[in-house]
């Protein structure tokens, strides 16, 4: 994208949009609606081509399926097979794919693999570029599926989710997935078996704090430059985790006391795996998850979680509750970087110098759901 | 038979209103129809074979729920989207 300015992907739940900038980032434009009235939870350009965009929607009545567009957005066709979990047997409980929470493009080794996490929890992947999908077995048909991700009652307010599907970049076999809840889990064999990630992670909803699994991380993220590096914003506090060492700790606690290390997206610098943003929010009292005192601010780390820095120059001083969810974050790949994030009030604010000053650069959406920076694979 | 086909679906149908499809039941019914409109039954027919929260399916204004209900050819299938806003 270096030259030719950057274009955001942007879910919400009346519709996609796109948001395109000229070279230098200060003039955005918006798109007319995508499927207006959809409910839009993700929309991913694959960098493997730089063309191919995968929607994940659903209407209000009608039940989840997913689009591809194979010309940069301009005309859209349904999928001829959505994910769908096993019809039951008789006599079986059969679980229903309620959305399509994630999407995440395959390995650059398979150019047509996608990946796609649903509600309830559920793996699906497509060999054919998203036209067909099938169950990742090892996942849905676990039989500790259930007890991994718990009963109804452990679930998320708006519905149980399968994120945070990460792919390793030195192996395609190697997978990670979030799950709220659920916590982190770790495929080497392609999906075929998963073993739960969650060794450190605080689980302060449930009785023993030093569960294997039933975590809530909201956003996981794996740095390509350094794979064995991770980073989640977890519902207690943001984590960093060297697999050598296969702990999480708690680098969130370096942030201060009244702004606390709650919230939902995490975003990484492309470039430098000590460079980390996060959005936090008021996690006190009955959990508003708002901006702490009405004051939104983006914390960055320059050095892996051992301080944090407030950027909110630019950003409204007071009275701006904003919520931001955890897809509603990304970050270009230009130099200096350039961050996003979309509030559930229908705003977009961006940097493109890397959070020293913000700016508005579309107000008037839906509820934002999810902005994703059109990166190529370069 | 003559099927009514809600705004939400007509996407599927060239924005038909009524469209003809067959079947000695429900099930049938919607297995041609999306034979004729691919894609359309998985918006109203879960994988399981239930009807989605928001879908109603009407033969001769009786709701039906249960896709195993025998039709004739002289039965008319109204679908509606129920109330789902906000």
């Amino acid at each position: 994208m270096q030259g030719k300015g950057t274009q955001l992907l942007i879910g919400t739940r009346k519709g996609g949009f796109m948001l395109k900038s000229d070279n230098t980032r200060r003039k955005w434009v918006l798109s007319k609606p995508i499927l207006l009235g959809n409910i839009v939870h993700h929309m991913v350009l694959d960098p493997r081509d730089g063309k191919t965009i995968i929607m994940a929607a659903r209407t209000g009545h009608l039940g989840p399926t997913i689009f591809r567009s194979f010309d940069h957005g301009k005309t859209w066709k349904e999928v001829e097979k959505p994910p769908a979990f096993r019809k039951a047997a008789e006599g079986e409980k059969g679980l229903v794919v309620d959305h399509v929470f994630w999407l995440t493009p395959g390995h650059a080794s398979e150019k047509k693999v996608w990946y796609a996490g649903t509600s309830p929890q559920g793996l699906f992947r497509s060999e054919d570029s998203g036209m067909t999908w099938e169950s990742v077995n090892g996942f849905n048909e676990n039989p500790m599926r259930r007890k991994w991700t718990g009963g109804e009652q452990d679930q998320t307010p708006d519905g149980p989710k399968m994120h945070s599907i990460l792919v390793d970049p030195r192996d395609p076999n190697h997978l990670y997935i979030g799950m709220s809840s659920g916590g982190v889990f770790e495929s080497k064999d392609r999906g075929a078996s998963w073993n739960p990630l969650n060794r450190g992670c605080a689980a302060d909803f449930l009785p023993d704090p030093n569960v294997e699994f039933g975590h809530d991380p909201h956003c996981v993220r794996l740095h390509p430059q350094m794979p064995d590096r991770l980073y989640q914003q977890n519902h207690c506090g943001i984590y960093r985790m060297e697999r050598g060492e296969g702990t999480w700790i708690r680098i969130g606690n370096a942030m201060p006391r009244k702004v606390g290390d709650i919230g939902f997206p995490l975003v990484l610098h492309p470039r430098n795996p000590n460079m980390v943003w996060v959005f936090p929010m008021d996690g006190t009292t009955v959990w508003p998850r708002t901006s702490p005192d009405g004051k939104p601010a983006v914390y960055r780390t320059s050095n892996a979680g051992k301080t944090w820095n407030r950027q909110n120059k630019g950003l409204p001083e007071k009275d701006a509750l904003w919520t931001v969810k955890r897809q509603a974050m990304t970050a270009d790949d230009r130099n200096p970087v350039g961050i996003y994030f979309g509030t559930t009030s229908g705003e977009i604010w961006g940097t493109r110098d890397e959070g020293e000053s913000w700016r508005c650069i579309a107000r008037h959406l839906p509820h934002i759901y999810s902005i994703e920076a059109a990166v190529t694979a370069s | 038979m003559t099927i009514f086909i809600p705004t939400p679906l007509r996407s599927y149908t060239a924005e038909k209103a009524r469209v003809q499809a067959n079947g000695a039941t429900l099930a049938h019914l919607l297995q041609d129809m999306n034979s004729r409109y691919p894609g359309i039954r998985f918006r109203m027919i879960d994988e399981q074979g239930q009807i989605r929260p928001h879908i109603k399916i009407f033969v001769n204004q009786e709701q039906v729920r249960d896709l195993s209900i025998a039709l004739t050819n002289s039965d008319d299938v109204l679908i509606v989207c129920a109330l789902s806003g906000g």
